[in-house]
């Protein structure tokens, strides 16, 4: 799908190229740090923040309630045991991918235009995944015993059941969120050496000097560096691929109507990357006005991004298209039953909003008017990150509300405490992003004098 | 000291350990030895504690041998701790439980025989007991109204024992007061009274069937000839008692024998579910439908009723007619079969009279015809004439002796009472149980005259809407609190016996009245015991006596059925009865079915199937317990007809949170009826009759507890003493809110699926095996090598055919595994715990409906899809093959809920369980884990009963035989549809049971291998009759 | 005496001298240059990985892959033996009919340990060899050295080099053309 680009690529770097010219190596390293160092705080990024840590206050009360008085503040029930909960900690996950992937897989393409974008995508990640990781612990009945999931030499002498792909969950959500923190702060190094040195403050030297751990760009460090790098990125490209298969895999391997199907885990891991750059797009194109950085990210990144999601969206689509066919062709009376459920059952506007957000929107992405337009790019980001969610609700509540025994058969509706939770992590999700642009470079440093001394003509 | 004066002390030492080993022998029999009142009031054990352990201690300080001083602590400690579980309230020498009493080994529990009153009528039962605190009801098989079965409200009775709720001191106008200061405060009354006869002595009890109880009343009589015993029962049996009068001259009781009947006509008669003999009648009636084994005959039930009933959801041939329709329906069947009797009917409404008609007649002497007790005296009459005309009498109806100790027309006598009470020639009423200023009738204005009565005293569980109006009441003791005895419906006597001392300051009607009679010093004990002794027992009295506490039957009681002579048939047998008008100019619903809203229809008033006349109101279990056919829980409603729904305008609307299971939205409804008004919401059941309403009792209390205050609307308030069974005139109409109801089953489809297979008799015996269904791939192949299950393997076979869904395991299952009670709002969100559920199925017209029951436990697949995706192993296999919850290793992910096919696991989506409460703490079956917030539980097949068979087994040395392991539910089934045992030996009953052809599992499709199977539902349908 | 003395312990004082450069192409030169004067012990520091640096100072191979690859082994074998141990050895039970070793379900886990233990190999494999983190290093006692993570290249070529010689190395270095050369103190 990234090949796409590569083909009319010539022509396009004309058009949009990488970075745009007249940069130097003093030029891109002053730019960048500034932001972090000598530039004034704006005040959109005090607004921004303030507004974030309110929601991240809603969200610690929400826990705190949900901790003390039950899991039974939640809207779920009997059938419908898993709703908010595992609904965003699917999002959020699918959300985690688009930094990885920019990182390592455009890495191992030889994708110059990732290296704008893969800094704050590896941090949106970390943060995204940071998120996810909350939900299954909350939706626990007994989330004190959490670590019960890990083995652990137990005083009981049982161990996790590894049979169960929720305790797969665990080990793939903390591989991937182990493996994206390495990755995105050996990422760092260089540049923290670089603040550790731009930075006149003492303690802001002293802080990066710590961070930078004596970083001093010597070759065979960098040599050293570039091959550890490049093995992480192989590395983490098929783990970014194993990880949302693993989630698919939750209900992949349960037998509910609905889930247990063999084209979710390609449709899960196409639909996370879908997920995952439309809120890099959702980030990125705001970053940039703001910190003016439209030298660095260019309409080019857009414009590649967006294709990326045109691309993964089709795939979607056709996973969408496949569950409908072999709900039919299967003649199996619970999945014929299920379809019919999504389409014009109690929830038939989540199907319905679901295809409008995720499949009919996004294909305005053909016209390259449209993939070119930074607000409409903008707004169909949001659609499709609304959409993504509107799925994984789609799949969780209406495929338990009605299963195999219509004696069974119940509803779902969220409460205000499921609420909390999901806006208190969009609170998190942000608050951490605002501290992250204020006291990290949001782009690679480094990456970008390579940039500029690739694209400068050789004297 | 000198030798000879320690050898005399030592010698009437001896002396009182011989008189009491004798004691002990003699009339404290080991069957009820724990119950000690009488023990303990008996002066002679308080001499012998007090006496005993002074002198003899003397008598140790200077050597007595070793041996002695054993013996004396030995005798003394045993008597002692006997009465340990008397609370410390009682003002008797309280002695820690030191050593080891015969007979109880801790842990294992005793079980002890009584029998369960429900109306005055008794059904025998054992209750187990596990160190003095009876924890669970079981039917007593000797008993012939239980043959081992029981009801939901026997099963839940237990729970009203440690109720928290119940009264527990005598109050005098509100204020707390004692026993003696009631006696005094009467004794001047009493004898101001005794002087003119009694004359303004009013008692008032419900139904009495206790010899002993009858025997002081007429004692209380004799004593104050002038005064009056008035008995009510809001669901009483009036027109029964009125029929048999009218058709015979006398009073009889009437016995049905449902395991001679070939066909059964059941005019508005809900024999399977209420009445005195319901769980007796049930077990007969499902033993002449089994055709498993060889047996290829079933009876035929048709079954005539206005409201959807248990019943009727068994009939083969059902239809569904106004209530004042049925009595002309009745006329018209007699006549077709040859009385005398005119009946104004247009055949052709009736589709089927003719062959229902034949086929009575070509079943003479194997057939029965049933009238209902809602239905007045003239069908029950003719009920009797029919199944004298068809030669059943002797065959399938018995006719004995009134059980009741006194047969009356209840409301008459209320009516009476309430006429003298109004013009003050009342001046003590003396309430024995009972709770009459809620239930009596609206018109008679109950209350109101009471309040006339200068002297009024109410005895009752709890101090409810009557005591209120009362200047005493006094807390009556529950039925396994206090000696008694009571008759079954066939006249078989039980003497009920304690099996805890009272909780609270409780007393038995019978103290009370002994009271009365000035021989306050009474127990319960002396005063049945004495009766009987009056009374000829077979053999000595002591050994009669003995045998009869414990087998929970007095041998020879049961009446003998008489011969009676049927009166002709007259017209004036439908004189009175508030259906005669409409039996004169029936209104066929095909007259102006478009009519206007808020037209006249019928009302209908049903005894609740769960809270039955609201005594049961504070019952958390019975609250809580899906009634039948609507599955409504916590809430009664005004039942509708789809059409007539329709016809009115009602709608409903199914909440967004809990949904089909749980919440539903109706319109509230204001019911008008002869002048008084009543809010209900409104529920539309299918199969209901058009144009009427059916409201149940037993709700809307004010006074019952903290669990039923404020549930459901009093249908009481517009009940009237000339129509308490049903009447015209009602208007309804929208008031345009809704009202939040509690629905634990709201789909009525199977959507197609094969979940209750059903054939008619003759496709079975065409192709037996049609219950396989049409894809055999059972052995749905699997890439693993299945697991072997060498021992024993557990499985469960479920009979749909024989399964009436009468709820009874439900609250069984309940008991047994100390399963929580959520409350309304939890329900409503579809959170209820019970581990059996009863699912109910329609299929066919909404009008008339075929009704499908199935139970449905957790089916312990071998393939089980909720251990799989368990992440902590807190659900596994047992190489026995059951699905184990390890309740404390669960951390509440609900994976395996969701995965479970079946839908049977429940989770504590908070804390559910009450340990806070300490009345319920005895209540708990100790052998069951009591679990806390945020763990998920289900059906475990009773494993602490399994490994209970399995020790005694292994002690004996022994495999558990067929049959030794009885789950709750199994034990509790009046219809024996469910069987239990090792798959793995072949020849018990249920590896018989699973391998007949009609067995077939759920969802095998999935390849779980499930352990409960069931087995397939038939119908009889008459030939002659093509089903609509 | 003692003055020369002090004279001739003079050069050993220093770490080393460095020359600046202002592009990548001008620092890659002089490396090539100085490993041809027979220099050894130098090094060269860019603000980015420059091609071909490394090997001009005569750094060809790193140890990294091979520790990744070991690292990977024991993730994998681990892995599935933690699962093994645990369901088949440690506590066996009866899940749902399936066999006590039912490996399909035990690959997910098996996979994710193999890219952990790798993914941490290969980052503290790099630190390690690198020698980070590292509280002190001469090379920053020279003041224009800020600029190595800027926009500035410098080569060092250490002291300990047994061709080391204050004079003509410094001569050697002037002669690349650099923005500068410094003494770095030790």
């Amino acid at each position: 799908m990234e090949s796409e680009p590569l083909n009319k690529s010539a022509e396009i770097e004309a058009v949009h190229p990488v970075i745009e010219p007249g940069h130097t190596f003093a030029s891109v390293t002053d730019k960048i740090s500034a932001i972090v160092l000598t530039q004034k705080t704006p005040r959109f990024w005090y607004v921004g923040f303030g507004i974030s840590f309110l929601l991240l206050m809603v969200l610690l009360y929400s826990i705190a309630a949900v901790l003390t008085i039950g899991v039974g503040l939640f809207g779920i029930n009997i059938p419908v045991a898993w709703g908010f909960d595992i609904v965003n900690f699917v999002w959020w996950i699918g959300i985690g991918h688009a930094g990885t992937l920019i990182s390592a897989i455009l890495l191992l393409l030889r994708q110059k235009w990732r290296q704008s974008i893969n800094r704050f995508a590896e941090a949106m990640t970390l943060f995204a995944v940071a998120c996810a990781g909350l939900f299954p612990l909350l939706h626990l009945g007994r989330p004190w015993y959490a670590y019960w999931l890990f083995p652990y030499p137990s005083t009981m002498g049982i161990q996790p059941q590894f049979r169960s792909p929720l305790v797969w969950d665990v080990f793939a959500v903390s591989t991937y969120f182990t493996i994206s923190l390495l990755f995105w702060y050996v990422g760092l190094i260089p540049d923290l050496a670089t603040l550790r040195d731009q930075a006149r403050q003492r303690f802001a030297r002293f802080a990066y000097g710590i961070l930078a751990m004596g970083w001093r760009g010597s070759a065979i460090h960098w040599h050293r560096y570039e091959m550890a790098y490049l093995l992480l990125a192989g590395l983490a490209a098929p783990l970014v691929v194993s990880v949302h298969t693993v989630v698919s895999f939750d209900f992949a391997v349960a037998l509910v109507p609905g889930w247990h199907s063999t084209i979710f885990p390609p449709y899960f891991v196409a639909g996370a990357i879908y997920s995952g750059f439309a809120m890099v797009l959702t980030l990125a194109i705001p970053l940039r006005k703001m910190y003016g950085l439209e030298d660095f990210i260019t309409l080019r990144h857009l414009k590649n991004m967006a294709e990326v999601m045109l691309a993964t969206g089709l795939i979607v689509a056709y996973g969408y298209l496949m569950e409908t066919f072999m709900a039919w062709y299967s003649g199996n009376i619970y999945e014929q039953y299920l379809m019919w459920n999504r389409m014009f059952g109690p929830y038939w506007y989540m199907y319905w909003a679901l295809l409008l957000f995720n499949i009919l929107v996004p294909q305005v992405l053909w016209f390259r008017a449209v993939r070119t337009n930074v607000v409409a790019l903008f707004v169909i980001a949001i659609c499709v990150n609304v959409g993504m969610w509107l799925e994984r609700y789609v799949i969780v509540v209406v495929s338990l509300a009605r299963d195999f025994m219509p004696s069974a058969w119940g509803r779902y509706s969220a409460t205000a405490w499921d609420y909390g939770v999901f806006i208190g992590s969009i609170g998190l999700f942000f608050a951490a992003l605002f501290l992250f642009v204020r006291f990290l470079p949001m782009i690679s440093i480094f990456e970008m004098r390579e940039l500029v001394h690739d694209t400068e003509e050789p004297k | 000291m000198k030798p000879e004066t320690r050898n005399s002390k030592l010698a009437n030492a001896r002396l009182d350990l011989a008189s009491i080993r004798e004691r002990l022998a003699s009339s404290r029999g080991q069957e009820y030895w724990r119950c000690l009142e009488e023990l303990s009031d008996s002066e002679e054990f308080h001499k012998l504690l007090t006496q005993e352990f002074p002198q003899q201690a003397a008598g140790l300080l200077d050597g007595v041998s070793r041996r002695d001083f054993l013996r004396l602590m030995g005798a003394s400690l045993a008597l002692a701790g006997l009465n340990a579980c008397r609370p410390a309230s009682v003002d008797e020498k309280i002695v820690p439980y030191v050593n080891q009493p015969e007979q109880i080994v801790p842990g294992r529990p005793l079980f002890f025989a009584t029998a369960f009153p429900l109306s005055g009528v008794g059904t025998g039962v054992l209750v187990e007991s596990h160190e003095g605190r009876p924890t669970k009801i079981e039917g007593n098989p000797n008993h012939p109204a239980s043959l081992g079965a029981t009801d939901a409200f026997a099963q839940a009775s237990i729970l009203t024992l440690y109720d928290p709720d119940r009264s527990q001191v005598v109050r005098n106008a509100g204020r707390i007061s004692t026993w003696s200061a009631f006696l005094t405060a009467v004794n001047d009354d009493l004898e101001a009274e005794r002087v003119v006869g009694g004359g303004g002595l009013r008692i008032l009890t419900e139904t009495i069937t206790s010899p002993t109880l009858g025997n002081q009343l007429r004692q209380l009589l004799a004593k104050f000839p002038s005064a009056k015993w008035h008995q009510y029962e809001p669901v009483s049996r009036d027109n029964a008692r009125a029929g048999g009068r009218l058709a015979f001259g006398t009073d009889v009781n009437t016995i049905y024998r449902f395991e001679n009947a070939e066909v059964i006509l059941s005019l508005d008669a809900d024999f399977l579910f209420s009445g005195p003999a319901n769980v007796r009648y049930a077990r007969d009636f499902a033993g002449k439908r089994s055709v498993r084994q060889g047996k290829v005959g079933m009876n035929r039930l048709y079954v005539i009723e206005a409201t959807p009933s248990v019943t009727g959801a068994m009939a083969d041939h059902r239809m569904a007619l106004r209530p004042s329709e049925i009595p002309n329906f009745a006329a018209a069947v007699a006549a077709k079969i040859g009385l005398a009797v005119q009946s104004t009917i247009d055949a052709q409404r009736f589709q089927w009279i003719d062959a229902l008609v034949r086929d009575l007649q070509k079943h003479r002497e194997a057939s029965v015809v049933v009238a209902g007790d809602g239905q007045p005296p003239g069908v029950h009459a003719l009920a009797h004439a029919m199944n004298q005309a068809l030669d059943n009498v002797g065959k399938t109806v018995v006719y004995t002796n009134p059980i009741e100790a006194n047969p009356l027309d209840q409301m008459a006598s209320l009516r009476e009472l309430v006429k003298d009470m109004e013009s003050g020639a009342v001046r003590i009423l003396l309430m024995l149980g009972g709770n009459p200023v809620y239930t009596a009738p609206v018109d008679l204005g109950f209350a109101e005259q009471l309040a006339k009565v200068p002297l009024r005293v109410h005895s009752g569980l709890y101090e409810d809407e009557t005591s209120a109006y009362c200047h005493w009441h006094i807390p009556e003791t529950h039925y396994l609190e206090s000696w008694s005895d009571i008759r079954a419906y066939d006249g078989t006597a039980t003497i009920l016996q304690p099996l805890i001392a009272p909780l609270y300051s409780g007393r038995s009607s019978h103290e009370i009245l002994a009271a009365l009679l000035g021989r306050s010093g009474e127990t319960s004990y002396d005063i049945v015991r004495n009766y009987w002794k009056g009374q000829k027992i077979a053999g000595d009295f002591e050994t009669g006596w003995r045998r009869a506490v414990h087998d929970g039957i007095i041998a020879g009681t049961t009446f003998q059925p008489k011969s009676v002579n049927l009166k002709a048939p007259s017209s004036n047998w439908f004189a009175g009865s508030p259906s005669v008008s409409e039996t004169r100019n029936p209104k066929p619903e095909t007259q102006n079915p478009q009519a206007e809203p808020g037209r006249s229809l019928e009302i209908s008033f049903q005894p609740d199937p769960t809270l039955f006349d609201g005594r049961f109101a504070n019952n958390g279990w019975l609250q809580e317990l899906p009634k039948p056919l609507t599955k409504l829980t916590w809430d009664n409603a005004a039942l509708v007809s789809p059409k007539t729904a329709q016809r009115l305008g009602l709608s409903y609307r199914i909440g967004a949170r809990g949904g089909e299971h749980g919440r539903v939205f109706t319109d509230l409804v204001e019911l008008r009826y002869e002048g008084r008004s009543l809010r209900a919401p409104a529920w539309i059941v299918p199969g209901h009759a058009e144009d009427c309403i059916t409201v149940h009792l037993g709700y809307g209390r004010t006074r019952a507890g903290k669990v039923g205050n404020g549930t459901g609307f009093n249908a009481y308030g517009i009940r009237t003493a000339s129509a308490p069974s049903y009447g015209t005139g009602v208007e309804i109409r929208k008031i345009g809110t809704q009202y939040t109801l509690a629905c634990t089953q709201f789909h009525h489809s199977m959507e197609g699926r094969d979940l209750v297979r059903a054939a008619a008799l003759e496709e079975y015996r065409k192709n037996p095996d049609f219950a396989q269904g049409e894809h055999h791939h059972e052995s749905a192949g699997s890439l693993y090598p299945g697991f072997k299950y060498e021992g024993y393997a557990w499985g469960m076979a479920i009979d749909v055919n024989a399964c009436i869904g009468c709820n009874a395991c439900v609250v069984a299952c309940q008991a047994e595994n100390n399963i929580a009670v959520v409350g309304k709002t939890e329900v409503t969100r579809g959170r209820e715990l019970h581990w059996l559920r009863i699912d109910r199925y329609y299929k066919g017209s909404p009008e008339n409906p075929e009704t499908f029951h199935q139970p449905v436990p957790c089916m312990h697949c071998e393939n089980a899809p909720c251990e799989l995706v368990c992440p902590v192993g807190a659900t596994s296999h047992s190489d026995e093959g059951l699905n184990d919850m390890t309740y404390n290793r669960c951390v509440g992910t609900r994976y395996c809920s969701n995965n479970c096919p079946y839908k049977v696991r429940r989770f504590n989506f908070f804390q559910y369980a009450d340990f806070a409460t300490p009345s319920l703490k005895p209540l708990r079956n100790p052998d069951v884990t009591v679990r806390s917030r945020g763990v998920m539980e289900k059906c475990t097949y009773c494993v602490q009963r399994i490994n209970g068979a399995k020790i005694e087994a292994e002690r004996e040395n022994r495999p558990v035989r067929d049959g030794e392991i009885v789950t709750a539910c199994q034990a509790a089934c009046p219809t024996e549809a469910i069987f239990f045992g090792d798959i793995n030996n072949r020849d018990s009953v249920v590896a018989k049971a699973k391998g007949d052809s009609l067995n077939y599992g759920l969802l095998t499709e999935l390849n779980t291998k499930p352990r409960t199977t069931y087995l397939a539902k038939l119908k009889n349908p008459n030939p002659e009759i093509k089903s609509d | 005496m003692t003055l020369a003395e002090t004279q001739k312990s003079q050069p050993l004082a220093i770490y080393g001298l460095m020359a600046e450069f202002d592009g990548p192409e001008a620092l890659l030169e002089a490396a090539r240059g100085a490993f041809a004067e027979g220099y050894r012990r130098m090094d060269a520091y860019s603000p980015f990985p420059v091609d071909g640096l490394a090997e001009a100072i005569g750094f060809h191979k790193t140890w990294l892959p091979l520790l990744v690859l070991i690292g990977g082994i024991i993730g994998c074998a681990g892995g599935f033996y933690l699962q093994y141990w645990a369901s088949v050895i440690d506590y066996p039970m009866n899940i749902g009919g399936r066999p006590l070793n039912s490996w399909p379900m035990f690959i997910p886990i098996t996979f994710e340990l193999t890219i952990l233990v790798a993914g941490l190999t290969a980052v503290l494999g790099l630190l390690a060899l690198n020698g980070l983190p590292m509280p002190y290093h001469p090379v920053f006692n020279v003041e224009r050295f800020q600029f190595a993570t800027r926009n500035r290249f410098f080569l060092c070529i250490e002291s300990a080099d047994p061709k080391f010689d204050h004079e003509a190395t410094r001569r050697f270095l002037e002669s690349c053309r650099p923005q500068g050369v410094y003494e770095v103190e030790p």
